[in-house]
């Protein structure tokens, strides 16, 4: 049984953690509008160059010299693997789903005896990672020192693909992401970037009828184009990415800040009722002395 | 008919400009500048440092794009750019010294010839725009 001061003294620190929590929301609820609203401000940019690429796709006849970015290598032996997590922590599970999600997928590359490389962008990922995998992570980027998410750094990791892929060392490459829905719920992605996936793009067909005029020919314009999709894929995943980041911390904060207000009230009714207990026994002690004179 | 088409111009950050009341853009399209009207031949294309002008009734806008692509259809011409200010509010600063590290850039041995007539391209029109 705890004494009253150890409970009065847990009863002021659980409030003090609560007041942290409930900070860490607010600041987490202001930041979330922010990076919606980047994240909203930069999909048309994504959009309009899948539909670039798309487009240009379509009208490659020569598939054997298509550049290789968007037709692969023909093999697929050496998986590189993007994990993007947040840099840092308190966070829910935004950071340990991303993982999860990326974990499965390196487990199933290491059985099927190909080769594994994994990039991590952003410190907790690396700390998650290197545990395990140690021996698979070739690069660790973290963007710390930047406030806010820009595409020039979106563009440094997508120049560090493009030389990795023009020196051979790799055939497949996936991002992994958490893609934010709402506040509540966000999305662990896994996507290829290299080679482009085709198949999500079925879905406006119509425009096939449409020859474009290219200047100068596709072949270069695809291979100009397609380092900057990497960049830009990356880009729009990292702004993905911070929004579920501040939902997360937002949905987490919120949690904690309601566990330890019923934490608070649990030990005030202990409190409450050790204080009484103690009463009363000194009640009985002062009444069973009198009667005894 | 009104001879009015649109114009999106997107960076990665945002969409920086969308007009839908523009008569004629000309843009540094790689392989010279282009000129677009409406109804234009569906067209893709991509950018050198330049100067894109947008002329619509009431004014004339032009910005400094570094790269870019543009694609043209149905009336909408998309321009996609990482780089993009408004000549109007250019940074002096900011001009120089784009101008002097692309000078350093060309000072180096080791780049293609495409890459030099790039910079050298560059170098020429961020000085026009320092002179104005």
């Amino acid at each position: 049984m705890p004494s009253l001061d150890d409970l009065r003294k847990r009863i002021t620190s659980v409030k003090s953690t609560q007041k942290i929590t409930k900070a860490m929301k607010m600041v987490a609820a202001a930041k979330l509008r922010k990076a919606q609203d980047n994240a909203e401000k930069g999909r048309p940019y994504s959009e309009k160059m899948n539909n670039v690429i798309l487009n240009l796709s379509k009208s490659i006849t020569d598939k054997e010299n298509a550049p290789k970015l968007l037709v692969g290598t023909g093999e697929e032996k050496v998986h590189l693997c993007i994990v993007l997590t947040a840099d840092r922590g308190l966070c829910g599970g935004f950071n340990t789903n991303i993982i999860k999600k990326a974990k499965s997928y390196f487990e199933k590359i290491i059985s099927e005896n190909k080769t594994l490389k994994i990039i991590t962008v952003g410190s907790k990922g690396y700390d998650q990672l290197k545990r395990q995998y140690k021996s698979y992570i070739v690069e660790n980027i973290s963007f710390k020192e930047s406030k806010n998410i820009n595409y020039f750094d979106a563009d440094k990791v997508g120049k560090i693909i493009i030389e990795k892929f023009e020196k051979n060392e790799f055939d497949v490459c996936a991002i992994f992401y958490n893609k934010f829905k709402n506040v509540i719920t966000q999305i662990p992605q896994e996507q290829q970037i290299v080679p482009l996936n085709e198949d999500k793009d079925d879905k406006d067909d119509t425009s096939n009828d449409n020859d474009y005029e290219f200047e100068p020919d596709e072949d270069e314009i695809l291979s100009n184009l397609l380092p900057k999709n990497i960049s830009t894929q990356i880009f729009k995943a990292m702004l993905e990415n911070s929004a579920s980041e501040q939902g997360s911390r937002m949905t987490a904060m919120d949690n904690a800040t309601r566990n330890a207000g019923e934490l608070v009230d649990r030990l005030t009714i202990e409190y409450n009722r050790s204080r009484q207990a103690a009463i009363t026994k000194e009640l009985i002690e002062i009444i069973s002395g009198a009667e005894s004179l | 008919m009104s001879n009015h088409f649109n114009i999106d111009i997107v960076n990665p950050e945002q969409s920086f400009l969308s007009k839908d009341n523009v008569f004629e853009v000309v843009i540094p399209a790689v392989e010279g500048e282009i000129g677009i009207l409406k109804d234009h031949i569906p067209i893709i294309s991509f950018l050198k440092p330049g100067i894109i002008r947008v002329f619509s009734e009431s004014e004339e806008q032009s910005f400094y794009v570094e790269d870019g692509i543009v694609e043209f259809k149905d009336n909408t011409l998309s321009v996609l750019t990482s780089s993009i200010f408004d000549l109007k509010d250019a940074d002096k600063n900011f001009v120089s010294e784009s101008i002097s590290s692309a000078e350093a850039e060309l000072s180096k041995d080791n780049i293609d010839d495409q890459k030099r007539f790039l910079l050298n391209h560059k170098v020429e029109v961020l000085k026009s725009i320092s002179i104005n």
